[in-house]
């Protein structure tokens, strides 16, 4: 490894990776410190209306559990053993002081054990505002879409509760502006690794979306356009790996090394539900206008499909990883799920008899934020990449 | 070493009081009718228990199915276990909800009801989303298998602890414009507001005798069993006969028998016949294990442990702070009762009303039944269980069975568990009179 030559992405990609093993999110520390009166507030998987948080002025940071580094002691003593990591995780962030800056938590409706966290951190953390957003399962715009426009109203009130001051419909305005073009640099490297994905590897493109939860979206921007150019100038050896879409991952989130783990056994990742936050609307979102309204709308009619989503008709039901295959020429699935998590194992058995009706190649494996045995997980994706080189219709 | 073996005892027959006899006769007769459905030309309507809109269902004339109900029927049957891992074999993970793989297993094995009949096909799929996520996965799962039409009805969560036009807005708009008009599709029947009415009109007056009876464990000694027996008194309610005659009979019926028994200063009626001298009031969170109902019950009337109150005979229907099915307010009151389902209710409400619980019913304690596969019930519970302890002084203890998974029934250790606290409850006392 040591006469390998240094990547122009290198510098990027270690200064995502400080960010990514920093628990105790000391730029967003900086960042607040930086002028009197800043407020940082927090979110978790999957989605969260991150523009409002920006117009409001605060920082929206992602919180996505403790990963493999952080030893819990205090969270596992509020969870039954048959409860996922990424909640007791969050708990020993909270209760070691690790969030003391966090002056709000927005907890999104992915399902009971994260609903009920939001409950939980009102009765641990009462100095801390944490407030439920409550997202709409019924698609028409004059229904779920006017409740989810007075949700976002009541989030907006709550910001402004936070911070002392109102959000203008103008901020809001500028704020989706900043996101727009951050989504589609966001979309822009998914697109050029699924072209290229020998030389935007997986876990480089996961550390920079990881960094885009914590920095400010300016800053994150210009990340990614340094990035994109850098990655552009570099030529990486073509490997012989199959290609395969990764799903399951929207929540709590495997170890780095899992990710690494399967680019290691011979699959180029080219597409993912990683933190979907980073590109929810699939096209921008509309500038003029009521911006409540148009962030609703983009909510309603143009977010992307993931199995905290319900599905109203039955013909679609799972097509998105089908066009996601043929979309990316992907040859494959690994759906890799966490332990106990309701909305990816209810979902699964539905997702593999629509890709198995499509003639798509699956293997599927559960993991834990702190998962620490990577072989098991090589072989099972060596054994499947090996299987489509040398079975594949492909 | 020689091995004897001896036959086994016969389980003495179960004593039940008049009216659980009568709420198993109301039951069977709603299998028969469930089963009976195709051949009379009636529809079938599948929901779930919390945010069930049963009124609403007998308006359109649907026979009413229940899936969780049919599991907790196939548990108490010592059946759900095999559909359990059928539904494991076929590809559904060890770690989700065994109502969900139950159900899917029975399906998978000719869809044979509680009655030893073919349950019908459903019509439709009524996916009232009400205080569980798994609910709205579930009924995917099951449109897939049965292709009919599935209708969702979002409720929304009292994160903040209240009510707001909004949320009643919202419900009564999906009503309105997609519940209602797609079951007139499904039915043939055009929706009589005046009918549904009615319904609820009957709705209520069962719904305060059934108040009456949760709230008769106040006396002492109580003669309920607010869990155990509380499971029998809400299936009615909680099923298919919310809004109907029968309902009144039956509520009227039990309200009178357990005037009876205060009169008499009785305790509830257990399997093994009336219940000793009452040591312990509980209150209880979570619901039952269904795969040892009577071992696990036993365990605590043989101690003279009593369930005054409890969260489980909630999830159908929080009735006990004054909400009723409102007859002038039809759609806006459905909406209510689906928005205040125990499930529904955010942590901070949960523990309040726990606390009040162990305070007004003058328990000993807060026991919790956490349920491996309930998140929704037991997410959070470890934390409710500190907060409840801590506000009331009282002792509280933990305890982890299944819904309907026999696999997850460790008799001994439960026990031993039970034993520890009621222990634990007796040392609290002597320390009060040393105190004192």
């Amino acid at each position: 490894m040591l006469d390998m030559p240094k990547s122009p992405t290198a510098g990027i990609v270690q200064r995502c990776e400080d960010l990514f093993a920093d628990l105790t999110f000391e730029s967003a520390r900086v960042w607040k410190a930086a002028r009197p009166g800043r407020k940082v507030v927090g979110y978790m998987p999957y989605y969260a209306p991150r523009e409002i948080i920006h117009a409001a002025g605060a920082l929206p940071l992602g919180i996505l559990g403790g990963g493999d580094q952080l030893e819990v002691i205090h969270g596992d003593a509020y969870y039954q053993s048959y409860i996922c990591r990424i909640p007791r995780s969050t708990i020993e962030l909270g209760v070691s002081g690790r969030l003391d800056f966090v002056d709000g938590m927005l907890f999104p409706s992915i399902c009971d054990v994260i609903r009920n966290l939001s409950g939980m951190w009102k009765l641990m953390f009462p100095k801390q505002e944490a407030r439920y957003v409550d997202l709409p399962q019924n698609f028409e715009e004059d229904v779920g879409g006017e409740f989810y426009r007075s949700e976002l109203n009541e989030i907006r009130e709550w910001l402004a509760r936070i911070t002392g001051k109102p959000v203008t419909d103008e901020a809001v305005r500028a704020s989706i502006a900043l996101f727009n073009e951050n989504r589609a640099l966001v979309r822009e490297a998914y697109a050029l690794r699924a072209k290229e994905p020998w030389n935007v590897p997986s876990s480089e493109l996961y550390l920079l979306l990881r960094a885009g939860l914590v920095l400010p979206v300016e800053d994150h921007s210009q990340l990614m356009r340094d990035y994109l150019a850098s990655v552009r100038e570099q030529r990486r050896a073509i490997k012989d790996n199959c290609r395969v879409v990764l799903s399951g991952v929207f929540c709590e989130q495997p170890p780095l090394n899992l990710i690494k783990s399967i680019e290691l056994s011979g699959c180029y990742i080219v597409d993912d539900d990683f933190m979907l936050v980073t590109r929810w609307e699939k096209s921008d979102v509309a500038i003029d206008g009521d911006p409540i309204a148009n962030l609703a709308h983009a909510f309603i009619a143009d977010s992307v499909s993931t199995s905290p989503k319900y599905e109203p008709d039955q013909a679609k039901k799972g097509l998105y990883l089908v066009d996601s295959v043929r979309g990316n020429r992907a040859e494959g699935v690994i759906f890799a799920m966490p332990s106990f998590c309701d909305p990816a194992l209810l979902e699964r058995p539905m997702l593999q008899s629509v890709l198995k009706a499509h003639g798509v190649p699956q293997i599927a494996f559960k993991y834990a934020e702190n998962s620490g045995q990577m072989q098991p997980i090589r072989e099972q994706a060596g054994t499947f990449a090996d299987s489509i080189k040398l079975w594949s219709g492909a | 070493m020689t091995v004897i073996t001896r036959p086994k005892a016969k389980p003495a027959e179960v004593i039940k009081d008049a009216s659980m006899t009568k709420q198993k006769e109301m039951m069977s007769r709603h299998y028969d009718r469930l089963s009976d459905a195709p051949e009379r030309g009636e529809k079938v309507a599948a929901t779930f228990v919390p945010g069930n809109l049963n009124e609403l269902l007998m308006c359109f004339d649907f026979v009413n199915n229940l899936p969780e109900v049919n599991a907790i029927q196939n548990g108490l049957r010592k059946t759900s276990g095999n559909f359990v891992m059928e539904a494991e074999k076929l590809g559904h993970s060890e770690d989700v909800c065994t109502y969900v793989k139950s159900d899917i297993g029975m399906m998978a094995k000719g869809n044979i009801g509680p009655n030893g009949r073919k349950l019908p096909d459903p019509d439709v799929l009524l996916l009232s989303y009400t205080g569980c996520f798994t609910f709205m996965k579930w009924f995917e799962l099951l449109r897939q298998q049965y292709n009919c039409e599935t209708i969702m009805l979002q409720t929304p969560y009292l994160a903040d602890g209240k009510i707001t036009k909004e949320m009643i807005r919202y419900m009564v708009k999906q009503l309105e414009q997609d519940v209602i008009p797609k079951l007139e599709k499904v039915s043939g029947v055009k929706f009589d507001i005046d009918r549904l009415r009615e319904y609820l009109r009957k709705s209520a007056k069962a719904e305060d005798d059934l108040v009456w009876v949760l709230q008769s464990a106040k006396t002492k000694p109580s003669p309920i069993d607010a869990y155990f027996g509380g499971i029998y008194y809400i299936g009615p309610i909680f099923g298919a006969f919310r809004g109907t005659d029968d309902a009144i009979d039956y509520y009227r019926f039990l309200r009178e028998e357990v005037e009876e028994r205060i009169a008499e200063g009785k305790g509830p009626v257990t399997p093994d016949g009336d219940m000793g001298k009452e040591r312990y009031r509980l209150v209880v969170e979570g619901p039952p294990n269904y795969t040892h109902f009577r071992q696990f019950w036993k365990m605590f009337y043989d101690e003279g442990a009593v369930v005054v109150a409890s969260s489980y005979t909630k999830v159908g229907g929080c009735y006990d702070f004054g909400f009723r099915h409102d007859p002038a307010n039809p759609l806006e009151s459905l909406a209510e009762y689906c928005l205040n389902v125990y499930t529904n209710r955010n942590l901070p409400m949960r523990v309040d009303m726990l606390e009040n619980y162990v305070n007004e019913y003058e328990a000993d304690g807060l026991l919790i039944n956490s349920i491996k596969s309930c998140n929704s019930f037991s997410a959070g519970q470890l934390l409710i269980m500190r907060e409840v302890e801590k506000r009331t002084g009282k002792p509280a203890a933990f305890i982890e069975t299944d819904l309907v998974d026999p696999r997850y029934f460790s008799a001994a250790n439960i026990k031993n568990r039970l034993e520890s606290y009621f222990q634990m409850i007796e040392q609290k006392r002597a320390g009060l009179r040393g105190a004192a």
